[in-house]
């Protein structure tokens, strides 16, 4: 459709960054430019506007009086002027949601509403090769899953209509095949199903008589998916001699069923975990991940990731009310030569910062703090990035439990439904390799927090009034999930042609297994629907009727007369045949590195801090709101500059009231190189760490685990993950901490030609804390001259897996391990001594040991100290001061002391190995001494730039020097 | 003395609405939430409100321009009624993305005190991106009567549009030398600075608030709504925890102004 073209770009004489930012990124994309970039903001405006509407309407509504200019194309016009350009638009069907905004304000202006695109254009003032410029744009600016790119010509059209639908219904002819036959029709749909499953399907619909319906096929394959239904983990295991019926059911669960602490009030059952807060409210609590995505497309994966995980919290019970987020990444290094990146992958740079754009741009819009997270490096994970999400929300005691009952409507709330994110529930289960990316792209999308943010308050608003009897979040799998788990035990008639769809043109099989984003399924009694839909429109969200919940446990699904799925629940949800799968352990060979004494040990520990693990993650973090809602009592930095990392974060979720909420992370997937069981301890133990430093009650925390693995078909890797689950079970029993929800994504692997990356099993360990009183928590920042410096924990000989030997090079093999019961008491005393107010700041020894945690003590305190190495309680045939430095044992903190608080320290910690092992100074200076002997003196300002310039990627945060 | 109301907007997008209604009710005043929708279907409900608070946020997304669809909005459908509500007396405050939607919708800075129309601009941070950290500011004396001069409150900011361009350089001297600016970014030593990261958006003078002809209009970039009560500040650990967080301070002059003039 021709259209008019309207573009807005910055007046001569103000500064044009988005011209700015494109240029640099051209530039880092390889393309040689020596002049400017100039960016233009398009809009295309349907061709029945007449010039004079167009004309004033552009200058009303889509461009500034003060510091921009606007040209406007006629339909069918060339360029207002030759040169040479690139348009980047979003590819038809892909959500527009300045296009949305821009009919609301044509609407507005009451002008007729016309179809509208938005689209981003650059002019180069370089004779740069058309080519070239396509070719760097395409790896800088735009997203070739989502957006097209046109040089030079402006773009012309809009999207035309979808077409006329398939409506046909498609049996899949499956009786008759062979085992071959289907694995092959598995293979080449996209299903991600196994040979015995598809075997299980075919003798189901044997016994019925008849071929499934596509759409009854593709609703057992959503259903079915290593997604949704966890297969592996709660499938059979021969590990060894050993028979595992379930693995999820004998760790995490068994975990919790034994420990039946009385804070659980919902696990494992429903969207998120859910624990008490105070007298009126739960927490609930879930961590997600969107790995496959990601990879694909960082933006829209992680941005998509994080609305997803936001909308699990809102479809717990009757809906919670999200207060935070968190954020875990595992990238390959961002400098990584361009040499050693594998065909197909996009670079982790341009990996790191789309990610960190997606969530900020969902979750800043959304007005959720994101308060929490960590970034681990390693090169394995090149082809296979890590994106964790997690959200908490408040959940009214009263509306933890919910249940749709047989008469109830079901009823559609939020975003359209298009052609978008179909299969991304079989998509995650499959390995990527090098043509993923152009075989995938429908399983990307692109959030519309805005949109999602409406659903909220919406929903929200309903349940305080009573409407629904259960919601779910259309998730993966869409509205074949999202129904079809709400109407287990019941039974559903659903109504495809009542959807609202972004486009024509949707066969009922992709409107029943479309992703799109910002949905929510409600079970509305009849008598309530009128109230919801008019709520739903004071808040301007669609919401629509699309069925009805019957009790006959059979789900129907028509689009208009035609029945395109008849389907049984019972076989939908329990006939999935029981996964079988073998697992080995066989420890890898490995040695200690045979080193000389260190000689460079200020050297060391610079190389230490600067460290990708250990660097300050501010660039990043500052990137996102952590302040909206007014519920942070702790910041992610922290100190005089507040540029100190904070262990935890800590919120008063309701206003008004100090009750709060602590929460940490644990990770670290290198240790699992040399033993996956020693990663699972670490990352529980530094989770526990982290809220116990910041002020969180160990007694009163609840945990969840989210595992990434490799192909765990092969079964070195799954023998891996069973050694890693075994250990986190053992762990959590002695440290009391039930796992409340917990999540899995398990073929991370890339197909590089010959060659197979699979990343280090690496288990997130995300832990909540329910805390009286903000006030009775503390920050890691040193506070006073003269206070004395308290270790408390054993220092052994645990360099293996550690920055201080990754910098050299090495790997080792005396990984860290956890002492339960030790490591329980010094949770425990720790705690004590905080309650006690005999601690001023407190932190855990991590990644970078002693060096690196006394360090970033000091920088956010901008204080010195002097600490003395012979004083540190120590493990047999611990000398070397770089053991003492940088060893990464566990269940240690470090804890400022006022002098007149140690006796009442030491009470509490009885029984805990502890020692003071130095004082805080006014001088600014880094001294480190082992009895007499001088080891380190450097000045503060050289551990600030050390520790927070290699992640500062434009420089602003160490420009002006420490 | 009676409790001034003190109408709280809702919009797709506003997120920071809940906090907003928190702190003007703990400065005394009565809130009450209406969405745009209603807002602009009866303007005349304007009128049973003493405050007009536009909290901030994403209003439509920044779709198009920060704060521009919004600002739209209100100008087609509701533009005379808040004009005559601020003939009446009334006092309107946006927060952030709220300071956007005054400044687009033409309510700041208002120099002439004539119709509405846009005369300076709030556009992307020198630093072009955005951040959020807590910053310290001042207020120098202004045309706004009830905000004393030389008051320094830390806050937090959290935006990527917060610079703001006058049409030239003349406009920005009149918007200090007449007492339209209302707040600005200080250093370490107090002094109204440019500088980044004190200023974290570079806008010219260090200014980060306005007011209108009136005085009767505020809007400022940071966020006193996250900074109201005690635990919100950042240093408090070091400090001592106070009742209440120091922008507490700009919702209870607000709530003070109203009140008197009620």
């Amino acid at each position: 459709m021709d259209a008019w073209r309207v573009e807005v770009t910055p007046k001569e004489g103000f500064p044009d960054p988005g011209g700015v930012s494109a240029k640099a990124a051209l530039r880092r994309a390889g393309l040689e430019l020596a002049g400017a970039v100039r960016s233009f903001r398009g809009f295309l405006l349907g061709a029945e506007l007449d010039e004079a509407e167009v004309s004033a309407f552009a200058r009303e509504a889509l461009c500034d009086p003060v510091n921009e200019r606007v040209a406007i194309l006629a339909p069918g016009q060339g360029p207002a002027r030759p040169a040479r350009r690139v348009s980047i638009v979003p590819r038809p069907g892909v959500t527009d949601p300045v296009a949305h905004s821009v009919q609301k304000a044509l609407r507005d202006s009451r002008r007729p509403v016309v179809p509208v695109a938005s689209y981003r254009a650059y002019e180069v003032s370089d004779a740069v090769p058309a080519a070239a410029l396509a070719a760097a744009a395409e790896r800088s600016l735009a997203k070739t899953v989502i957006h097209q790119i046109v040089v030079d010509a402006p773009p012309a059209s809009l999207p035309g209509p979808g077409g006329a639908p398939d409506l046909r219904v498609h049996p899949v002819p499956l009786r008759t095949l062979d085992a071959a036959g289907l694995v092959a029709l598995s293979r080449d749909g996209g299903l991600a199903l196994t040979e015995r499953e598809m075997l299980a399907i075919q003798a189901h619909y044997a016994g019925l008589g008849r071929d499934p319906t596509r759409l009854e096929l593709e609703t057992l394959a959503q259903t079915w998916s290593e997604h949704c239904k966890h297969k592996t983990l709660t499938g059979r295991i021969r590990f060894g001699d050993q028979v595992i019926e379930n693995l999820l059911a004998s760790t995490i669960a068994h975990v919790t069923h034994t420990l039946a602490r009385e804070f659980c009030v919902s696990v494992f059952k429903d969207n998120a975990g859910v624990i008490t807060f105070d007298d009126d409210d739960c927490v609930c609590i879930k961590v997600e991940t969107h790995n496959r995505p990601s990879a694909i497309e960082p933006f829209g994966g992680a941005g998509t990731g994080v609305g997803g995980v936001i909308r699990d919290v809102l479809g717990t019970g009757l809906g919670a009310r999200p207060v935070a987020s968190t954020d875990v990444f595992c990238f390959a290094p961002p400098d990584l030569p361009d040499a050693r990146l594998p065909k197909g992958c996009l670079h982790p740079r341009q990996i790191l910062e789309g990610v960190v754009a997606g969530v900020r741009d969902y979750g800043n819009p959304m007005g959720i703090p994101t308060v929490n997270g960590a970034i681990h490096f390693d090169e394995d994970f090149v082809g296979n990035p890590l994106v964790y999400v997690g959200n908490i929300g408040l959940l009214p005691r009263d509306k933890v439990h919910k249940q749709a009952r047989p008469g109830d409507r079901i009823v559609a709330v939020g975003g359209r439904t298009g052609r978008d994110g179909i299969h991304g529930a079989t998509f995650s289960s499959l390995e990527l390799h090098t043509e993923s990316e152009t075989l995938s792209s429908g399983a990307v999308q692109i959030g519309d927090p805005i949109t999602e943010r409406k659903v909220m308050d919406a929903v929200l608003r309903a349940r305080d009034e009573g409407l629904f009897t259960a919601l779910t979040d259309c998730g993966a799998g869409g509205f074949s999930s999202a129904v079809g788990e709400m109407a287990e035990g019941l039974g559903a008639e659903v109504q495809l042609a009542e959807a609202p769809l972004k486009y024509a043109g949707l066969a009922p099989w992709e409107i029943w297994v479309s992703e799109a984003q910002e949905r929510m399924v409600l079970a509305v009694p009849p008598e309530r629907l009128a109230r919801l839909l008019e709520l739903c429109a004071e808040e301007d969200v669609e919401a629509t009727a699309i069925g009805t919940f019957t009790d006959t446990g059979r789900l129907v699904v028509r689009h208009g007369e035609t029945v395109h799925g008849e389907m049984d629940l019972h076989f939908l949800h329990k006939g999935l045949p029981v996964f079988e799968r073998a697992a080995v352990w066989h420890a890898p060979e490995l040695a200690d590195p045979v080193l000389p004494p260190e000689t460079d040990l200020p050297g060391a520990l610079l190389a230490v801090l600067a460290d990708f693990n250990v660097a300050s993650k501010e660039w990043v973090v500052r990137q996102y709101d952590h302040e909206v809602q007014a519920n942070s009592a702790g910041k992610p930095f922290v100190g005089v500059q507040r540029d100190g990392p904070a262990d935890a974060a800590i919120l008063a979720p309701k206003l008004g009231s100090r009750r709060g909420v602590v929460l940490g992370n644990g990770l670290n997937p290198r240790y699992s190189r040399i033993d996956p069981a020693a990663m699972a301890e670490c990352a529980l133990d530094e989770a526990l760490r982290n809220v116990v430093a910041a002020g969180g009650d160990p007694e009163r925390t609840a945990v969840l685990d989210n595992y990434c693995w490799g192909d765990t078909a092969k079964p070195e890797r799954l023998g891996e993950l069973v050694r890693a689950s075994f250990a986190l079970r053992d762990l959590a029993l002695a440290y009391r901490t039930p796992f409340v929800s917990g999540k899995d994504s398990l073929k991370n692997e890339f197909r590089d030609g010959a060659r197979t990356i699979t990343i280090p099993g690496c288990i997130l360990v995300t832990a909540l804390s329910v805390v009286p009183d903000v006030a009775r928590t503390l920050t890691s920042d040193l506070k006073a001259a003269g206070n004395l410096l308290v270790l408390v924990g054993v220092t052994k000989a645990e360099l293996g897996g550690s920055v201080y030997w990754k910098r050299k090079g090495h790997l080792g093999r005396s990984v860290p391990r956890v002492d339960p019961a030790a490591g329980k008491a010094t949770l425990d005393g720790v705690a004590r001594a905080i309650q006690a107010k005999a601690v001023r700041s407190a932190h855990d020894l991590s990644e970078g040991g002693l060096g690196a945690a006394l360090a970033e003590m000091c920088i956010g305190g901008r204080l010195g100290v002097r600490l003395d190495l012979a004083k540190v309680p120590r493990g047999d045939g611990v000398a070397a001061p770089e053991l003492l430095l940088f060893s990464e044992s566990q269940s240690r903190f470090l804890l400022e002391v006022p002098e007149d608080r140690l006796a009442d320290l030491q009470a509490n910690l009885h029984g805990v190995p502890h020692a003071v092992v130095g004082v805080v100074r006014a001088e600014p200076e880094f001294l480190v001494v082992d009895g007499t002997r001088e080891l380190v003196e450097l000045p503060l300002d050289r551990l600030v730039r050390a520790w927070k310039q290699p992640l500062d990627f434009e420089g602003t945060l160490t420009g002006g020097g420490a | 003395m009676s409790r001034p109301r003190a109408l709280i907007l809702r919009a797709p997008g506003i997120n920071c609405e809940r906090e907003t209604f928190d702190a003007f009710e703990r400065a005394g005043a009565q809130s009450e939430y209406l969405h745009v929708k209603r807002l602009v279907s009866r303007p005349a409900e304007l009128e049973r409100f003493a405050i007009l608070a536009v909290p901030g946020g994403f209003a439509y997304g920044d779709d198009i321009a920060a704060g521009r669809v919004l600002a739209h909005e209100l100008r087609q459908h509701a533009g005379d009624q808040i004009l005559g509500f601020l003939e009446r007396g009334g006092l309107v405050l946006g927060i952030c993305n709220g300071f956007q939607v005054l400044v687009r919708l033409g309510l700041l800075p208002r120099t002439g005190g004539g119709p509405l129309r846009q005369e300076v601009t709030l556009t992307h941070n020198l630093s072009n991106h955005y951040e959020c950290r807590w910053v310290t500011l001042k207020t120098v004396a202004s045309r706004c009567t009830y905000l004393p001069p030389g008051l320094v409150l830390r806050v937090p900011a959290a935006h990527g549009e917060g610079y703001l361009a006058c049409p030239d350089e003349r406009f920005a001297r009149l918007l200090t030398d007449e007492g339209y600016q209302t707040f600005v970014y200080v250093d370490e030593r107090g002094a109204a600075t440019t500088r980044y990261p004190h200023n974290p958006n570079g806008s010219p003078h260090g200014i980060a608030g306005l007011t209108d002809a009136s005085g009767r209009v505020l809007g400022l970039m940071p966020h006193p709504d996250r900074a109201y009560l005690g635990h919100h500040m950042p240093e408090w650990r070091r400090d001592g925890l106070a009742p209440e967080g120091d922008g507490m301070l700009v919702f209870r002059e607000m709530v003070r102004a109203a009140a008197g003039e009620a």
